[in-house]
């Protein structure tokens, strides 16, 4: 009798412990799943810093392009060409991203609202290189020649979306009872909008913006088919114009050493900058998941 | 039309309240305004319907000559001017569903670590820095992959060929690095973030009241993460993975660098094949006739509409579980 129970015992045991035990496995497995994400993040990020770090000199950043084959030179003419294009690309988008914001926030209609905020998210979705083909049939055959320009309608393409979710979001934050108050004290709406409701949201507008330049500054495909590149100095935007990306993948996929070196000390930069600016944005306003 | 002091009286963001009902009874700041950002969204809409448009306008050429069969030909002679685009459609699913295959049993393994067994203090800076990997862009990975990753997927591919050659998937050569293989390890590090973070968010909607009933009744958390919250919100993670998908399949730098761009039909893992994106990134600058451009534009209206319908379909899933709050980008 004694001994029954006891095996009986011992049998619900064994059951407890190998529940505890597939407990602990996934445990492990699950971590270790989220261990090897980070891992893969920090090991491209120490490879870049590792290859590029190095390279990096006040003649890199300075200099033209030696022509292909000679050793030296540096990439001044993509810096310059990208912080043009992105810059003229933002100036196109962030109207149109935060008026449709404000639009979508502040003059709620149901289905044009709905139906805009669903193309925004598929926007997001289209490949980018898509989009530089658009483009290039939307302005580059127009106009006949690839051009600084057309990459910063291209560009404008990627970011308007990305500013209209952020911006909607930013909006959406503002207490509704500052609104009240300002149209009680019988302000008009649109003034309302531009004094209270703007500033309040200031810093979420300025996040979404951050990141939509962040990420235009890294998108390659597109400039493929409108800015397309530049060897020279060229800061005209109705001329090709090198991109810092562009410059990568060339230098990275041609045959010279000299090229490798200078691309990953060109990634260097790029990915330094993309990260600061998501650095910055953290701090500016906290990310969704801690709140 | 509703009465002139609407604009006053009305609680602001509600869903009811339009101030588009009664642009006639507002003072005419608000009307030049309001005409103002609805231009905006106006524009939105004009942009969206452009970029279909110009796709279209751009691939007319080959459209008219090549109709439909297109996307079946198996042909693609710039000589001959004879254009389709099958194997293309082919590596791009191939290389994606690798990178799915690889990628999905990790961030969904991720995004329960995350959302469910991490301590609070880890979450934060953890859930930063798998989205951190999703800001860096394709041309890096792309770089990174072509003098890191490469080379010791040659190691690998002629490990895998000497003992399991046999296999019809290792058949293929393995001399390139280059390829199927390579395209697809660094697609999946590519979507690993993406599909994370949403399966993240929808995994934290899930009611705190299914997993607290399970662990009430005996549970190990293990048990009442597969039996009660995998299941309840196993949509929205088909829709995160399926936008995983779509952003694999749209994926142009990194799988142009690492792909090995041939035009041929998929043998096995390790043949160097083109995807639609790497066959218009690497073809364009040599296209030297019009139905030739045609042609590539015509691979990318193919591309475009795979993307939608799949993106589409993904927003549908997640919208249904979580309202649309999810995703990287808020």
């Amino acid at each position: 009798m004694a001994t029954a129970t006891q095996s009986k015992l011992h049998v619900t045991d064994l059951h407890f412990r190998r529940r505890k035990i597939a407990d602990r496995l996934a445990f492990i497995a699950l971590s270790a799943c989220a261990g090897i994400t980070v891992f893969m993040l920090l090991i491209i990020l120490s490879y870049i810093f590792y290859k590029g770090a190095t390279q990096i000199d006040w003649n890199f950043l300075t200099a033209l392009p030696k022509p292909a084959g000679e050793p030296g030179g540096g990439i001044r003419n993509a810096l310059i060409g990208s912080v043009i294009i992105v810059a003229l690309a933002s100036l196109m988008a962030m109207p149109i991203g935060i008026g449709t914001a404000i639009f979508l926030n502040e003059f709620p209609s149901f289905w044009v609202g709905r139906a805009i905020r669903f193309l925004a998210d598929v926007l997001t979705a289209v490949p980018s290189i898509v989009v530089g083909l658009a483009v290039y049939t939307l302005v580059v055959r127009p106009m006949g020649s690839f051009s600084g320009f057309s990459g910063s309608v291209a560009y404008a393409f990627i970011m308007i979306p990305i500013i209209i979710i952020t911006a909607q979001e930013a909006l959406r934050l503002v207490p509704s009872n500052l609104r009240e108050a300002s149209l009680a004290l019988g302000v008009p709406r649109w003034r309302t909008i531009l004094m209270i409701v703007l500033p309040v949201s200031s810093r979420a507008l300025l996040t979404g913006l951050i990141l939509a330049v962040a990420r235009a500054l890294g998108e390659t495909a597109p400039m493929l088919f409108t800015s397309f590149g530049n060897a020279f100095g060229n800061v005209n935007i109705s001329k090709p114009t090198a991109t810092v990306p562009v410059v990568i993948y060339r230098y990275a996929t041609g045959p010279y050493d000299d090229w490798h070196s200078q691309a990953w000390a060109a990634a260097f930069i790029l990915v330094g900058v993309i990260l600061l600016a998501s650095i910055i944005t953290r701090f500016v306003i906290r990310s969704k998941f801690d709140e | 039309m509703a009465g002139r002091n609407t604009i006053a009286t009305s609680p602001l963001p509600a869903q009811k309240t339009k101030l588009s009902d009664h642009p006639a009874s507002a003072n005419w700041g608000d009307r030049i305004f309001y005409n103002l950002v609805r231009l905006s969204a106006l524009f939105v809409i004009i942009l969206s319907s452009l970029l279909v448009i110009e796709l279209f306008h751009g691939s007319w050429e080959a459209i008219n000559k090549f109709g439909i069969g297109f996307i079946w030909g198996t042909t693609w002679d710039p000589v001959k001017e004879e254009f389709g685009t099958l194997p293309t459609i082919i590596g791009t699913l191939v290389k994606s569903l690798l990178a799915l295959i690889i990628a999905v049993p990790i961030s969904i393994g991720a995004a329960v670590y995350i959302a469910i067994f991490a301590p609070k203090w880890l979450r934060g800076p953890l859930s930063y820095l798998v989205e951190s990997l999703a800001a860096i862009p394709s041309v890096i990975f792309g770089l990174w992959g072509l003098f890191v990753l490469v080379p010791i997927v040659r190691v690998i591919q002629i490990w895998l060929k000497g003992h399991f050659g046999w296999f019809p998937l290792f058949s293929g050569p393995a001399v390139y690095g280059v390829g199927v293989l390579a395209a697809g390890i660094i697609l999946a590090i590519m979507i690993t973030p993406i599909i994370t973070a949403i399966s993240r968010d929808i995994i934290r909607s899930v009611p705190k009241s299914q997993m607290e009933g399970m662990l009430a009744l005996g549970a190990t958390r293990w048990e009442a993460i597969r039996k009660a919250i995998l299941p309840y919100c196993r949509v929205g993670l088909a829709g995160a993975v399926i936008l995983g998908l779509g952003r694999a399949l749209g994926e142009t730098m990194a799988v142009t660098m690492v792909g090995g761009n041939a035009f041929a039909l998929i043998t096995s893992l390790f043949d160097p094949v083109h995807s639609m994106a790497s066959q218009i990134a690497s073809e364009f600058s040599e296209a030297t006739y019009s139905l030739y451009i045609s042609s590539l534009i015509y691979v990318g209206l193919v591309l475009f509409g795979i993307t939608i319908i799949i993106n589409i379909l993904a927003q549908i899933l997640i919208w249904k579980i979580s309202n649309g709050k999810v995703g990287i980008i808020e």
